[in-house]
Parts: C-alpha cells; structure tokens; sequence
C-alpha cells in the first residue's frame, strides 16, 4: 500500500528538482512517442536538443533560440505575477495579438514618414493595448465576479477574429497584389525591431524580456506588492487580514500580464514577423504558461524554462527538415512536460511512504 | 417563414445539431464539477474526441463505432486528469491547461493523415410521417440518433442526480468531501467515475463535431467550443435542464450567424465569428452580477484538492 503523507513545508530539493526529473522523464516518453512515428528516439532527442546548439547548423540555430526564447520569457514573467495570487489569466495570446495590431496601427498610419519617435511609441501603444485587452477580464472580476479564466480564454478568440479581419481587411497591404496581410515593417526602418547584434538573434523584445525577468524579480521578492501577491495566493484568508485589497491584485496581476504579453506582441509584428497576417499568433501566449510553470513561477526559473522551451521549438524544425517528424510531435512533447511537472510536483508537498498506512 | 433574408424554420432547424456537441460537453462537465472537481481540459478531450472518432470511423466505415472510439478516447484522457489530479493531488486548474493543450497538440499528430477525408455519413432518424409535418416535423423529427441521445442524457443526469442514490452520493462528495469520507463514502473513486463520464460526454461531442457537423477533420477545429461549455455550466448555476437551455441558446447564436454569413449581409465575417464568444462573455457577466449576492450555486468543494489525511 502506498500512501501520501503531508510535509509540514514543502521540500526545498524537490521545488527545484522537479522541472529537471519532468524533463527527464518528458525526454523519455517523447523518445517513445517518436519511436512510434518510426523514428529513431535518441537520434530525435539528440536533434532537437543538441543540434540547435552544437550542431552543424548551429550559427544560425543559436540565433533562433532568443528569438523564440524572447517573447516566451517576457509573457511567462508577466503570467506568473498572476499564478502566484491565484488569478488565472489564460488569455495571453490575445494580449499578445492586441499589442501587435495596436502598435502595427500606429506603424502603418505614420507610414511612410521617417521618425525616432516611432519605434518607443509603437512600445506604449503595444503595452497598451495588451493592457487594455486584458483589463476587461480584470475588471468583470472586480465588478461582477465574473471568472477571470473563462472571460480571458474567450477574448482570445475574439482577438483572433479580429487580426483575421485586420489583415483581409483595413490592414491590408494596398500594394500587395490582394494578398492577405500589412506591409512588412521590415521594410520600414523607423518602425523595424532589427537584430542589435547580428547573427545573435538579440532584439528589443529580448531586451524587454531580460528587463521583465529583473523587474518581476523585484516586484515578487523585493517589494511589498509581491508580498502581497504571495500571500494572496497562498493564505486567502490571511491576506484579507493583513489589508490587501483583493480587487486591485486582480487589476494589477491581469494589467501587468496584459502589458507584457502585448510587449511581446508588438515586437514580434515590428521584428521577426514584420507583418500582421491571420497566421501572425502561433500560440506562445498557451506556451507562456507551460514556460511559468516549468520556471516555478519564478522569473529566474522562467528565464531557463524560456529558452528551453525554445530550443523544443527550433528542434522541433530541425526535427521536422531532417527525420520528418510532425510538426505537432514537439506539440504533444510540450504537453507532456507540463504533465510530468504537475505530476512530479507532489513529491514537493507529500512524503511517499510505502507500507501500512499508520492510522 | 423568411425574416430579413434568414429562414426562421431552417434556423430553428439547424440550432439543434448545432447545439449537440455543446450540450453533450456541457453535460459531461457539470457531473464532474457536481462531484467537486473543476476539469478545465474540455477542450482537449473534445478534440481528441474528434481526431478518434473521425479516425476510427473511417477506417472502419461505421460511424457508431467513431462516436464510441471518441467516447472513449475522451474518457481515457479524462481518467489521466484524474489520476493527476485525485492521486497525485496536481493543481486542477494547471491540470486542466495542461489536458488542453495535450489534446490539441495530440490531435494534430493523430489527424495528419486524415484531412481532406469525408467521413461515412450519419444518415437521420426516419420518423415515418411524424417527420412529414410542416414546420414541427422538419424542427424536431429531422435529426440523427445523436441529437436525441443528448437530450436523452441531459434527462439521464438530472434524474440520477435528483432522485437517485448515486446522485446523492455524487453531490454529498461534491458539497463536502470531508463529511463524505467520514461516512465512508471513497471520494476519490466517486470522483474518478464523474470524471470519466465528464470525459466520455466530451469525447462524444467531439466526434459529433468532426462526424456530422463540419463533417471533416480539420486541426483545432473545436475552436473553443470546449471552452463554451464550461461557460454553459456556469450560466446553467449547475442544473441540467439550465444547461439544455444554455447549450440551445449558444447553438442558436452559431446558426444564426452563420445564417446571417449565407444570407450576404454586409458584415465581415470574421466580425460575424467573434458573436458566439461575446456572446457567452456578456451571459456570464449577467450571470455573476445576479448570483453576487445570492445563494452560491456551485458545490462547495469545486475545484478543493481532497486528501484524506487531514
């Protein structure tokens, strides 16, 4: 018989030992998965994880990694304010499709004139409408006690509709043959998040998101807001004595998330995607949550949880170019690993005792 | 009866299979949520339920036995919740993200091969000349075996939790798990059992979806409805003739839209596709603002990791 007996406080090893057996074990199945689709699993493992970084290829891999490491970072640091006081925004992905469209509009309106102000701008208007998105969740809670998860969940769909009809619609390019999608703001100098470094893959969005990680540091461990927010989410009760003012954690928590995700977006649309099209959000806002909660809701663990969770994306290409493996595969192997985690997670919180239960 | 280029009869019509796979999720959900557990990955095991059913019905040519495999690929992954939840005492919420994204990353690998493919159809009930009566014939006698079983089920449910023992053993463990171990009641088998069911209803309207509805495979094509159902449980406050109600009122929204897209009004349609979403925003809303300061309809221990220890 196998019985789960309480610790009086959370394991300190396993808290940080967890996301590296999860991973593990991810490894292991995910070798299963593949040797299912007829491909050699440690010949798969070793593609998408040591390729990309030591690879043949791997100048330009490396690259890759902060690229997609970026807005990961920088949405997850935002989400796991939130997670820590118990309030689920799960709609990040909309966020994120507001900050670009609110910041590809200024882009596009100003077009073609040249100007400094339009790059910092275009990062107001990208936060803000990240923001705005996701203060319609927070304040339905506030007012109406409406669930914050399902309301956000609901926009992003709505926001999905939306760029579709950005980009066949006003957005559309009008030099663009009838095609579908906006000018390339690649093209556009003044409003295009170019490389800082060349080949290193490092943009203003990569910036933001070590910026994020520093400011959330400080917020959740440095500053009284983080206390709050940590006891919020951990002693409820306690926290209505201690004066904390639920309704505002709930503006704050979703607001900052919101911003973020809507950073993100807006240097995704400025930089490595360059165009508003209907394809434009290929769901690092579902990502963002696997990356907060892989990085222990800690935004130094989300930095590392970032970036691997980006190389699984890029050697999900490589995968995908040399073995043909399904570009879905590395989907499941995302899937699995939060799995594991949460699985794994118990042994933080419980004792295993294997035996007669002592009653 | 045509009103504003929409025809009223064909829309009353269509609101009933276009409600189905809602209405199933629905049901399934609020048994598990009566049970006190909170599965957010609706939407993973209706799309799972989909790929399974599309699957196996075509390489089987019987589309009874795809809404059996969607069944019970939805269960299965229902009893993984479960076991992560009940067993390894995970986070339900995280837990339920987690099933979702799973399911529509394991969907998309199941589906490769099977898009662009047409399913065996699931021909209509043949009612005789009850389905030959102008207007009520074609609203309600001019459906599949499916749209019924649902309606079936939505009785089902409400009875055995009304007027049954079970059903009262499900909500004692849902109110209060702890009064409930006390008795001797195992809460986590209750639980594991609603759950399961929960699945298998999803499952269920997923294959509906893929079978009948679109009908074709396509990726991450139940586009939220999972998430609509939830909703629906909500706006139902937990009782199963509410969420007959909710899950028609959402189906019909869908027709219509989609009516008013056939109809070539001058609305874009990707303006017309956001109304399902707004549309259950704006009824939850409502719903929360009359529930503020009322009774609490959900059970009490929705969503509370159980642990015998304590």
């Amino acid at each position: 018989m196998i019985t789960l007996v309480r610790r009086p406080t959370p394991s300190k090893l396993w808290t940080y030992a967890t996301p590296l057996v999860a991973v593990i074990a991810t490894m292991i199945a995910g070798g299963l998965l593949f040797s299912l689709l007829g491909k050699h699993p440690v010949e798969a493992i070793r593609v998408i994880f040591w390729e990309p970084l030591f690879g043949a290829n791997a100048s330009y891999f490396r690259g890759q990694l902060l690229v997609k490491a970026g807005p990961l970072i920088l949405i997850a640091a935002g989400l796991a304010v939130g997670f820590r006081a118990g309030i689920w925004n799960i709609g990040a992905e909309g966020q994120y499709i507001m900050g670009a469209l609110f910041a590809a509009w200024l882009a596009l309106r100003i077009y073609p004139a040249e100007s400094h102000w339009l790059f910092p701008a275009m990062i107001v208007l990208g936060a803000l409408g990240g923001l705005l998105w996701a203060l319609i969740p927070a304040l339905l809670r506030v007012f109406f006690g409406t669930s914050e998860i399902l309301v956000s969940l609901m926009l992003v769909y709505v926001a999905e509709n939306l760029l579709a009809y950005m980009a066949f619609g006003p957005m559309k390019n009008p030099e663009g043959y009838g095609f579908p999608g906006s000018r390339n703001l690649q093209d556009y100098p003044s409003a295009y998040n170019h490389e800082l470094i060349a080949g290193t893959g490092m943009h203003w969005g990569v910036v933001a998101a070590l910026v994020a990680v520093i400011f959330t540091y400080v917020l959740m461990h440095r500053h009284i807001m983080g206390f709050r927010i940590r006891v919020a989410g951990e002693a409820p009760k306690a926290a209505r004595f201690a004066g904390v003012m639920p309704a505002r954690l709930v503006i704050f928590c979703l607001g900052l998330g919101g911003a973020f995700a809507g950073l993100a977006g807006m240097f995704e649309v400025a930089g490595p995607s360059g165009q508003i099209t209907d394809s434009f959000n290929v769901g690092y806002g579902f990502t963002a949550i696997i990356v907060a909660f892989l990085g222990r809701l800690h935004p130094l663990g989300i930095l590392l949880a970032g970036l691997l969770m980006a190389l699984t994306y890029i050697g999900g290409d490589m995968a995908q170019l040399t073995l043909g493996l399904p570009s879905a595969a590395i989907q499941v192997f995302q899937g699995m690993l939060l799995f594991f985690l949460l699985a794994f997670d118990v042994l933080t919180n419980f004792r295993i005792r294997i035996g007669r239960a002592i009653a | 009866m045509i009103v504003g280029g929409i025809d009223v009869i064909t829309l009353t019509a269509t609101l009933m299979g276009a409600s189905t796979p809602v209405l199933l999720a629905a049901t399934g959900e609020l048994v598990a949520e009566k049970s006190g557990v909170l599965n957010l990955g609706v939407e993973g095991m209706m799309i799972i339920g989909a790929v399974a059913g599309f699957a196996a019905a075509v390489t089987t040519g019987n589309p009874v036995l795809g809404f059996v495999a969607g069944a019970l690929a939805g269960a299965l992954l229902a009893t993984l919740f479960a076991a992560l939840t009940q067993l390894l005492l995970s986070n339900q919420v995280a837990t339920g993200l987690a099933l979702t994204l799973f399911g529509l990353g394991l969907s998309a690998l199941i589906g490769k091969g099977y898009e662009g493919v047409r399913p065996p159809g699931t021909p209509k009930l043949d009612f005789g000349p009850l389905s030959d009566i102008p207007v009520l014939g074609r609203i309600l006698f001019s459906h599949d075996w499916v749209v019924y079983l649902s309606l079936l089920l939505v009785a089902l449910v409400w009875f055995v939790l009304r007027f049954t023992r079970a059903g009262l053993i499900l909500r004692a463990v849902g109110e209060s798990h702890d009064a409930a171990h006390a008795l001797g009641y195992r809460v986590v088998a209750v639980r594991f059992a609603a759950l399961a069911f929960g699945g298998a209803l999803a499952g269920l309207g997923g294959a509906y979806l893929s079978l009948v509805r679109v009908p074709q495979w396509t990726e991450g094509m139940t586009a939220g409805a999972g998430w609509i159902a939830l909703a629906i449980v909500v706006f139902a406050s937990w009782r199963p003739w509410r969420v007959l109600l909710g899950a028609y009122l959402f189906g019909g929204i869908t027709a219509l839209q989609l009516q008013l897209q056939a109809a070539g009004y001058a609305i874009p349609v990707h303006i017309l596709s956001m109304a399902p979403y707004l549309v259950t925003i704006v009824v939850l809303v409502i719903l929360s603002a009359i529930h503020r300061h009322g009774v609490q309809a959900a059970p009490a221990c929705l969503g509370k990791p159980f642990h015998a220890s304590s």
